[in-house]
């Protein structure tokens, strides 16, 4: 199922907003947007539906030559970013749209945000996992170690996609169900409830539903 | 700190507590809903703690209510807290009065520090 529409941002930070009846809410800042539309792509032409956006703008200096006429077919500056987003109709996009928060999302709205992880390095299987581990006194001599790995003569191999330490984060995820808080247009800053996933100043991708 | 959460953190701070520390007794005028009415319920009591922070600034205070000690702990920067009072100004000489919790009665007097103006 293709995605509908979305916008590009960077996580700024988390704070916590009250509402009127003193509740508070944790919230991530996130400064979304001005995107450009660079690039049309339809079913016919390129096998898909998407339109290609460009957020953060570049120095023109920055930019190599194929990049340089990419952008200029779009009639837009350079940008740092550049991500697709799948559309059922792409007939209603035109190279060098602009994308802004006010036109795709209103406060209430529930949307999805793509971000990349932290990494966390080589992790054992009680954090990677979420393995329980074993006692860590009482004469445990069993503590964070992954425990037996398979059977003996049958299977006499590991199966496939055994849980086991290794790298953690540093993965593509998305926050699905993120009710947007707050839309600050002017500042282009979208307010989003709870965490995304990634560091701050990481890219995210913010969908629509 | 990013400027942009600087200034919306800034937005809903309040500035119109009064300065107090810790050993000074204290006043909070809460805002209740009940059903359709509102009403507010002050909780006097000493203040045993202050959390620095900017939105996660908070304090505790402490009383004794019918012979048990009851202690809340209110967000500095919450809507719902009409204002906080003064009271008297206590004396003591450490910023976390958990000291107190163990006494009861005399045992557990604060000096006073100078007079409100």
């Amino acid at each position: 199922m293709p995605k509908t529409i979305g916008i590009l941002g960077k996580k700024v930070g988390m704070t916590r907003v009250y509402s009127e009846m003193g509740e508070s809410t944790p919230v991530t800042v996130i400064e979304a947007g001005p995107c450009k539309i660079l690039q049309v792509k339809s079913e016919t032409k390129d096998g898909y539906n998407a339109i290609q956006v460009g957020f953060s703008q570049k120095k023109s200096s920055r930019i190599n030559k194929p990049m340089t006429g990419h952008f200029q077919k779009a009639g837009s500056e350079g940008f740092y970013h550049i991500r697709e987003f799948r559309v059922l109709d792409p007939d209603v996009f035109q190279a060098g749209q602009d994308i802004t928060l006010d036109t795709i999302f209103k406060i209430g709205d529930i949307v999805d945000v793509q971000g990349l992880s932290k990494g966390r390095g080589f992790q054992g299987v009680m954090k990677r996992h979420g393995f329980k581990g074993g006692g860590d006194s009482h004469g445990s001599n069993f503590h964070r170690a992954p425990g037996s790995i398979g059977c003996s003569a049958w299977p006499s191999r590991v199966v496939k996609g055994k849980k086991m330490p290794g790298r953690m984060g540093n993965t593509t995820v998305i926050k699905k169900s993120v009710k947007v808080i707050d839309i600050r247009p002017e500042e282009n800053i979208i307010i989003l409830k709870g965490p995304v996933p990634g560091s701050k100043n990481g890219l995210l991708k913010i969908y629509s539903r | 700190m990013s400027t942009i959460i600087d200034r919306i953190e800034q937005e809903q701070m309040r500035q119109d507590h009064p300065i107090f520390r810790p050993g000074d007794n204290v006043k909070v005028h809460i805002r209740i809903i009940e059903g359709s009415k509102e009403r507010i319920q002050i909780f006097q009591g000493v203040v045993i703690r202050r959390k620095k922070g900017t939105m996660n600034a908070s304090y505790t205070v402490r009383k004794i209510s019918h012979g048990v000690g009851v202690e809340k702990t209110f967000a500095l920067h919450n809507p719902r807290i009409e204002k906080i009072e003064v009271v008297s100004l206590g004396h003591v000489r450490r910023s976390r009065l958990f000291y107190l919790r163990g006494r009861r009665g005399k045992a557990a007097r604060i000096r006073e520090r100078g007079y409100i103006q």
